[in-house]
Order: C-alpha cells, then sequence, then structure tokens
C-alpha cells in the first residue's frame, strides 16, 4: 500500500515537472496544434471536399492530421529530456520504470488532447461535419491513447538511434495502423451511422489496452542504461 | 584424454571448433536437401500437377505462394522468441538469431507479395485489392518488419541497439493478429470480401498436395539454410570487429 503510494506520488512528480516545462517552452503543443491546423487545411485542397463526399473523407482526413501531430510531439517530449541528459538523473532515481512510462504517457496523451479540444472544433465548421458530439469524446480519448502508447515507446527509441526523430513516425505507423482504422470508422459511424457496423469502440478500448500494456512492459528495456 | 594440468580455454575452444563443424555439416545437409527438393518442387508445381478447372494455369503459382506465405509467420516467431529470450538471458547469439530470422522473413514476405500480385493479376485481372484482409494483414507486416530492419540498421551494433530491437520484435509479433482483426472488419459490411473463399474445391487431388508439400519443404530447408548462414556471417562480421578494435588499440598502446 505505502509503495502503491509512493508511486503515485513519484507519478504526478514526472507529470507535473513536464507540464511545467512545457507550459514555459512551449515546445509541442503549439506546434503540434498549428501542423494540425495547417494538414486540415492542406487535405481539403488534396481531396476538393464537396457536400458529397466529405462525410466519407473528413474523419480520415481529421485522424491523419492527429496522427502526423501526434509523432511530431512525441518525439520532442522524449528527445529534449535525452537530450539535457535529464533522463539519465530520472534513471538513477528509485523510481519504477513503469511509473516513468505512466507518468511520460499521460503527458504526451494530455498535450494531444489540448490540441484535440482546439482541432476538433475548427474541423466541424470548416468543414462543415456534425462531429461534435458528446459520442466523439471516447472515441478521441481512446484512438489517443493507443496511438500515444506505441508513440511514446518509440520516440524513446528513435531518439537513442542515429537517425534520432525521424525514426519515429516509421517504427510507429506500422504500428498504429489497426487503431487508424478503428478510430476512423468510429467516426465515420458518428457523422453517418451504418447498420450492422463493427462494434469499433470496443476495437479501440481493447487496442488502448493490449498497446499501454505492452508499452509498460517493455520501456524498461529501452531506457535500460 | 583430459587431464586437470590442461588449460579450461583449450577445452572450450575445442568445444566451440566442434559446434562450428556440425553446424558446417548441418548447413552442408540442408543445402543439399534444398538444391534436391527445390527443381522437383517446381517441376510438380508446373507439369506434375493438374491444372485448376476454374482458375487455369495461374493457379500453380499458389503451390510457390502458400509456403511463402506460411513461413514468414514462423521467421517473425522465431523474432518474437528470440527477442523475449535475449531480454531475459541477455545472450546475444539470440539477439543474432532474431536478427536473421527477420531479415530471411522479409525477404520471404516480399516473394508471397509478389507471387500474390501475379497470381491476383493472372484471376482477379488486378494485382492488389485492399479488400482482402489477407493481402492487406501481409503488406502491413511487411511493413513492420522492414521497419525493424531500419531500426537494427540505425542502431548498428550495440547493445542497445538490440534491447530496442528486441522491443519492436515483441510488439510487432503481438501487433499481427490486431492488424488481421481491424483489416477484416474495416471491409467487413461490403458484399464483395467473400471472393478469395476457395470455389468448392476443398478436396485437393493429390498431385496437386504432392506438389504443395514438396513445395512446403523445399522452402523450409531453404528457409532454415538461410537463416543459419545470415546468423553465421553476422556473428563473423561481430569476430571481426572486435579483432580489429583489439588491434588497434594494441598498436595505440605500443
Amino acid at each position: 500500500m505505502i509503495s502503491f503510494r509512493l508511486s503515485l506520488d513519484q507519478f504526478w512528480a514526472i507529470v507535473v515537472k513536464d507540464w511545467r516545462a512545457e507550459l514555459r517552452a512551449r515546445q509541442v503543443w503549439v506546434s503540434m496544434g498549428f501542423f494540425a491546423l495547417l494538414a486540415l487545411v492542406v487535405f481539403n485542397f488534396a481531396f476538393d471536399l464537396r457536400v458529397e463526399n466529405k462525410a466519407s473523407v473528413g474523419p480520415g482526413a481529421l485522424w491523419i492530421a492527429f496522427l502526423f501531430a501526434s509523432v511530431l510531439g512525441l518525439g520532442r517530449t522524449l528527445g529534449a529530456e535525452l537530450d539535457h541528459g535529464s533522463m539519465d538523473r530520472l534513471l538513477l532515481c528509485p523510481v519504477e520504470r513503469q511509473v516513468i512510462y505512466f507518468a511520460k504517457l499521460l503527458g504526451n496523451v494530455v498535450f494531444i488532447l489540448i490540441v484535440q479540444a482546439v482541432a476538433i472544433p475548427i474541423f466541424a465548421v470548416i468543414y462543415d461535419v456534425p462531429v461534435l458530439t458528446p459520442g466523439i469524446i471516447p472515441i478521441v480519448a481512446l484512438g489517443t491513447l493507443g496511438i500515444a502508447a506505441v508513440g511514446t515507446l518509440f520516440a524513446a527509441v528513435s531518439a537513442q538511434t542515429r537517425a534520432r526523430e525521424a525514426l519515429a513516425p516509421l517504427l510507429t505507423f506500422p504500428l498504429v495502423i489497426p487503431v487508424v482504422i478503428a478510430a476512423v470508422k468510429a467516426t465515420e459511424a458518428l457523422v453517418q451511422p451504418v447498420a450492422n457496423d463493427a462494434p469499433w469502440l470496443g476495437l479501440l478500448l481493447a487496442f488502448a489496452i493490449i498497446f499501454v500494456s505492452v508499452g509498460a512492459l517493455t520501456f524498461q528495456y529501452v531506457v535500460e542504461e | 584424454m583430459k587431464t586437470l594440468d590442461q588449460p579450461h580455454t583449450t577445452t572450450a575452444a575445442t568445444e566451440k571448433a566442434q559446434r562450428a563443424r556440425w553446424l558446417l555439416y548441418g548447413e552442408i545437409a540442408l543445402g543439399v536437401g534444398a538444391l534436391i527438393l527445390m527443381p522437383i518442387a517446381i517441376w510438380a508445381a508446373l507439369a506434375y500437377a493438374p491444372t485448376d478447372a476454374v482458375q487455369g494455369d495461374v493457379q500453380r503459382i499458389i503451390y510457390l505462394h502458400v509456403p511463402l506465405a506460411i513461413l514468414p509467420y514462423v521467421a517473425f516467431f522465431v523474432v518474437f522468441v528470440a527477442s523475449i529470450l535475449y531480454l531475459w538471458r541477455r545472450d546475444q547469439r539470440w539477439d543474432t538469431l532474431a536478427y536473421a530470422s527477420a531479415e530471411v522473413g522479409v525477404v520471404f514476405t516480399t516473394l508471397m507479395l509478389v507471387t500474390g500480385m501475379l497470381w491476383g493479376q493472372g484471376f482477379w485481372g488486378r494485382p492488389w485489392d485492399w479488400a482482402d484482409p489477407r493481402l492487406t494483414t501481409t503488406f502491413i507486416l511487411w511493413l513492420i518488419y522492414v521497419s525493424y530492419l531500419l531500426l537494427r540498421f540505425y542502431t548498428g551494433r550495440s547493445e542497445s541497439g538490440a534491447r530496442m530491437a528486441a522491443v519492436l520484435g515483441i510488439a510487432g509479433f503481438i501487433d499481427v493478429p490486431i492488424v488481421h482483426f481491424a483489416v477484416t472488419w474495416w471491409r467487413s459490411v461490403h458484399p464483395d470480401t467473400n471472393y478469395l473463399v476457395d470455389n468448392g474445391s476443398s478436396a485437393l487431388p493429390p498431385a496437386a498436395t504432392f506438389a504443395l508439400l514438396v513445395s512446403f519443404a523445399a522452402f523450409t530447408l531453404l528457409y532454415v539454410l538461410l537463416t543459419i548462414q545470415v546468423y553465421r556471417s553476422l556473428t563473423l562480421r561481430r569476430a571481426a570487429l572486435e579483432l580489429r578494435a583489439r588491434a588497434e588499440d594494441a598498436a595505440g598502446e605500443s
């Protein structure tokens, strides 16, 4: 019980430190948010969204924008930590590796959710797609958790290679394709309900649980020193 | 006859040489076996097996395609198990095995995709169809293990690189059934998904079964042989690098 309380304290300490650093430096979420907005504008021209196809193309454009923006941001949160050597010091502290992973994951999920909270209303207005319903909340939360769980793990991997952040999307994208499929389909079903559709939300939940477990179990081997 | 005053390293070296010799014999046996079986497999696929009533001669590529489709799963399962064993035991040999098996697995997956696309061109009239979940899953599988090789390329031969590759080797294999689920459901609402299902001819004629089995045996031997070859070349390369580093150290000291 005491050790659980201790872990929780350590967890919050890391999360609060990351948020404080991010609020002061504004390295991640400003660039991430602006990137998501730009991606949505570029997609509009790439697909020439008109009234008849926007319901089927819009959700895809939204999730690709989130996926790209997430990987862009995740690379920075761990890259900066490794550059300044603060990760080494964090590893020297008597903290469980799982606690570090969960803290980094929560920090990243919150960064992405903030970006989405701004981007989704803009998307709904400029694409004229009715996604601003309560039903979008679990889809976005679970989809983001799934992407961030894999993204956080492989951001830590790629930051330690010669290729640096350039490798992160190459490792993350193939693994999160199922999450993207489920998230896009769930969002589509929200805009245009389909009879007899697969239970995409359940699938998103299952993916999130599996990916978070894999990340928590293997993160210790990535940051080991 | 071993005596007590004999240095310990000599027996270890002898054992190592013995192991290397057995590995060499094994490789020769596998090579000869593959060399004999491969022409038989090609002959059986092209001439011995009967022409398919529905698909015609295009179906003959299936005799190569099916073994090529099963072996990558074996190869990537070997990567998965060897990665777990490496993280547990920290024995460099498991890491080398994972690397070798991944490399051969990617080559086989590429061949599977190519033969599958040739068959698709002949039977569907187009090489690719996103509606076929097996094709899509295989393509994503290929992407995952190409990214595994890229990671190994960018980390070089370091201990941390081996650890991170093992993490990807584990996560990638766990991802395979998940990908299959997602892409199957992705298209399941469309009515045209069922057209790869066997057209009723579930009982293969004996000649076709023979062609399939010989081909499977030939490719299995080839997989094991290639994996051992890559394993050995990786081990030799590491030994050469270590020797060079030691030589440079010695030159620096004198």
